[in-house]
């Protein structure tokens, strides 16, 4: 099968499946948001501080509240068919520029751990599958099993607390630092200055689940008959290891990849809070709080085709791995 | 024969060109240091507009006022000080209230600014501010016979209204910008145009808001600052941080450290504790019972419940000794606040004692009754967690609720599925505002937050709030409110803790950031570094 072939067959699975999986994400999530007790207009009305029931109703005519339960999908549905995400009452914005705002900076973060996450968990598992039974495998995996069941959040603040606080090697929080007009490498410099701790603080739980994975997958394909054979033909160890067992191991390593995309979405909410990171995670959180629907919607919706997207490009990159696989 | 040696004299003339130099050049100096610089300042929770024109909530309180000014500044004693009025005169009968405008105003967009701007912000407060339907309810109309003097016209008096001209409450926003658009969807509601001492720049959702010196403001040769970044830091111990590695300069009440941080924030170098409460805003914490539950009912139940909270071991406990109690439900800050009320004692063998005799003896587990516990999540869970205890040591199962604000906001006041609660409702700037809403039994609502929550009913009370209402005699005025706290404290529909504390941290080179009774509600006009 040819490259551009599988492309596009994938391409074209993915786009059968993309259209009810979404559909059945947004339909879902609306009627779950429905039984959550208080509106948009509660709201906003008790964050006054102060309401009349006269401005409470006209809030609610506002929000499109008083219209009944299935009009409103409908209406919405209507706005998704002609790629209208609607707009935010509480923000006066269309919902897409409020996540296309913010969208970018929580792409950067989300590539960025994962990205340091696979690097680091599949270099740590190398090393343990390497040395399996010896120190360096102990010691690792000790070290696997504290970041698995460490809460991000706490890891953030302390990792804020030893390098931004104590040492001031690195700010607390925010992604640039504003006001300073920075351009160019300059700028570049600055928001990866930014990008670390947040990143670092994602990728913990990951890093742990990727070095296992790797790790066990690496000594399964080390006792296949064609490792064997390569060891009888004199190839060194290290070619061994990395062109054989390891890209094999890669497999099941790239598929919990990006199951977990979606995980690190989630994951992102927490970590956004933690250093203020202005992401689409604390959107979603403020949202809810604030009962803004068509926000949250709007953010449901766009993650649930990041995971499609991100499983179809793992698909792809399965078939280059390891041409055996074919894309039915 | 030789000259005898010259005395020299001391060049007196050089010596004093020499001290006038050194002095101008040191006024200079000083002058220089106060110019320039770039205040970093943390504010939660984020607000969806940056006018607390139609609604106060999140920070637009702190932030409006940098931008957007109002009539009348206050002092420490709420009496009233120029700001965009510089001159103001209330009729005997106070129907009539003449403000004479400051001239050369102009707003950021370059236009002047009038008096039929105030005219149309007072109006469109009346329509659409949560509080100015309220404070500006007996306004008829806003006569303006020329660009510099404006005269609010009223059909009943509202001895209140002169101190609700602050520009965190009525905002006076520019007319062309506004007038002819839907108040609730204008763009300049996140763009603020105004005649503050700060120009928006930008607000980037989800990080900061920029404000830049208005080069143009009335009062020269103020602003000192150059620009005021807004950062929205939404964790507690992230802002904590970020005061603590100086990326923070400043950060006050809720946008500023837990309560448990304070003692460690004051023994670090470079950075103070403003520990100061505004009069303005009036915190005030509180407990409400739901008088329509069946065992709330009884007076000496309510009493019993009182007895058995100690409200000095709260203030040591839950507000780490930073708050000030006050028995009634005007706090003590207020000059209508009545301190011959006592609270009721703390006696729990008494509570327990009342509860048998009301009929709520020991089952066998120990348990008296069972009460729900809701409290309102600007409340800290430690409040509630008090009460529970407290109430547990006289045999009372308080069972705390936890809910996030909105939830807390439909339970609390349209489900109204509670027996005591526990509530932040401030005293806002006058009685007649803050505390009125609770106690008149005509603000009971269903579905209206902060109303009436223990429906309480009293026609005293109403009597004597709806005169305190229109009273333009002052002394009188206040007689009535002290009349109301001993009515009240009579009922006992409530447990008035008082104040919460409002700890400010500020960076010690950050100067004069609070120097009237708004306290952080102010226009930052006054701000400025000193260099160390």
């Amino acid at each position: 099968m040819t490259t551009l072939s599988r492309v596009g067959h994938t391409l074209q699975r993915t786009a059968w499946q993309a259209v009810p999986t979404v559909l059945g994400v947004v339909v879902l999530n609306f009627f779950l948001l429905q039984l959550v007790p208080g509106d948009a207009a509660d709201v906003i009305a008790a964050e006054s501080g102060s309401a009349t029931a006269e401005t409470m109703a006209q809030l609610r005519t506002h929000f499109g509240l008083d219209l009944p339960l299935l009009d409103r999908l409908l209406a919405y549905l209507n706005n998704l068919a002609h790629f209208h995400l609607g707009t935010s009452p509480r923000h006066n914005q269309p919902v897409l520029d409020l996540i296309g705002g913010r969208l970018g900076s929580t792409l950067l973060l989300m590539v960025t751990a994962l990205g340091m996450a696979l690097a680091v968990g599949v270099l740590l598992g190398t090393i343990m599958a390497t040395w399996v039974g010896q120190w360096q495998d102990r010691v690792l995996s000790v070290l696997a099993l504290l970041l698995y069941s460490t809460p991000g959040f706490w890891l953030g603040l302390m990792a804020i607390v030893l390098f931004s606080v104590k040492l001031g090697w690195l700010p607390t929080g925010g992604n640039l630092t504003i006001g300073a007009g920075l351009t160019g490498w300059a700028l570049v410099k600055d928001a990866a200055r930014h990008l670390v701790l947040p990143a670092l603080a994602m990728a913990g739980f990951f890093v742990a689940i990727f070095s296992r994975l790797t790790r066990a997958a690496m000594l399964e394909v080390s006792h296949q008959d064609f490792v064997r054979t390569a060891t009888a033909k004199g190839l060194s160890p290290a070619a061994i290891t990395l062109r054989h067992v390891l890209r094999n191991a890669l497999i099941p390593v790239t598929t919990v990849a990006g199951m977990h995309f979606g995980t690190l979405l989630g994951g992102a909410i927490v970590v956004e809070s933690v250093f203020s990171w202005p992401g689409l995670g604390r959107l979603a959180l403020e949202s809810v709080l604030a009962r803004d629907y068509s926000v949250l919607l709007g953010i449901l919706l766009l993650s649930s085709l990041l995971v499609i997207v991100a499983n179809m490009l793992v698909d792809l990159l399965h078939a280059w791995l390891d041409p055996r696989i074919q894309v039915r | 024969m030789s000259r005898p040696p010259q005395r020299t004299a001391l060049p007196w003339k050089s010596i004093a060109v020499l001290l006038g130099l050194a002095g101008l050049t040191s006024l200079s100096a000083m002058a220089q240091a106060r110019h320039g610089g770039t205040l970093n300042w943390a504010v939660n929770p984020v607000p969806s507009s940056l006018v607390p024109l139609t609604t106060t909530a999140g920070g637009n309180t702190e932030i409006g006022p940098k931008v957007v000014e109002g009539l009348l500044t206050y002092d420490w004693n709420l009496a009233p000080k120029p700001q965009l009025a510089t001159a103001w005169a209330v009729s005997k009968d106070g129907l009539q209230y003449t403000f004479t405008l400051r001239k050369g105003v102009k707003w950021h967009d370059g236009k002047d600014f009038t008096s039929a701007d105030v005219a149309y912000s007072i109006q469109t407060l009346k329509q659409v501010h949560p509080r100015g339907r309220g404070s500006f309810a007996n306004v008829t109309e806003v006569k303006t016979p020329d660009a510099h003097t404006a005269v609010v016209v009223l059909s009943k008096p509202s001895p209140f209204l002169l101190t609700a001209l602050s520009a965190a409450e009525s905002p006076i926003v520019p007319k062309n910008l506004y007038d002819g658009t839907d108040v609730n969807t204008n763009k300049y509601n996140s763009a603020p145009v105004g005649t503050g001492p700060f120009v928006f720049k930008e607000w980037v959702q989800g990080s900061h808001v920029l404000l830049e010196r208005n080069p143009n403001y009335w009062d020269k040769p103020k602003p000192y600052l150059d620009k005021i970044v807004v950062r929205f830091i939404t964790d507690g111990v992230a802002r904590a941080a970020g005061l603590e590695s100086g990326s923070i300069d400043l950060g006050s009440g809720s946008s500023g450290i837990p309560l448990s941080d304070v003692e460690r924030f004051k023994k670090l170098p470079g950075i103070e504790i403003d520990t100061r409460i505004s009069p303005y805003v009036g915190n005030h914490q509180q407990v409400y019972f739901n008088l329509d539950t069946p065992a709330l009912k009884n007076i000496e139940v309510r009493r019993a419940i009182s007895q058995a909270i100690d409200a000095n071991a709260y203030n040591n406990t839950v507000w780490y000794g930073f708050g000030k109690l006050s028995a009634t439900p005007i706090g003590a800050h207020s000059r209508y606040h009545d301190a011959s009320v006592q609270r009721i004692a703390f006696n729990p063998k008494a509570a327990e004692a009342a509860l048998d005799a009301a009929g709520f003896k020991k089952d066998a587990s120990g348990t008296r009754l069972k009460l729900r516990v809701l409290y309102n999540p600007f409340v800290e869970r430690r409040s509630a967690d008090f009460i529970r205890q407290s109430l547990g040591r006289i045999g009372i199962d308080a069972a705390v609720e936890t809910y996030d604000f909105a939830t807390y906001v439909k339970k609390a006041y349209t489900d109204r599925e509670w027996d005591i609660t526990a509530e932040s409702l401030t005293n806002i700037f006058d009685p007649s505002v803050g505390v009125q809403r609770i106690f008149w039994s005509k603000n009971f609502k269903i579905g209206l937050p902060f109303s009436n929550a223990p429906h309480y009913s009293n026609p005293e009370v109403d009597r004597l709030l709806e005169a305190a209402a229109v009273e333009v005699d002052e002394p009188k005025r206040r007689q009535l409110f002290f009349d109301f706290q001993k009515a009240v404290a009579a009922d006992i529909p409530s447990i008035e803790f008082g104040a919460n504390p409002n700890i400010t941290v500020v960076a010690k080179k950050v100067r004069d950031y609070a120097p009237t009774g708004e306290h952080i509600r102010g226009t930052f006009a006054d701000l400025y570094f000193a260099t160390p």
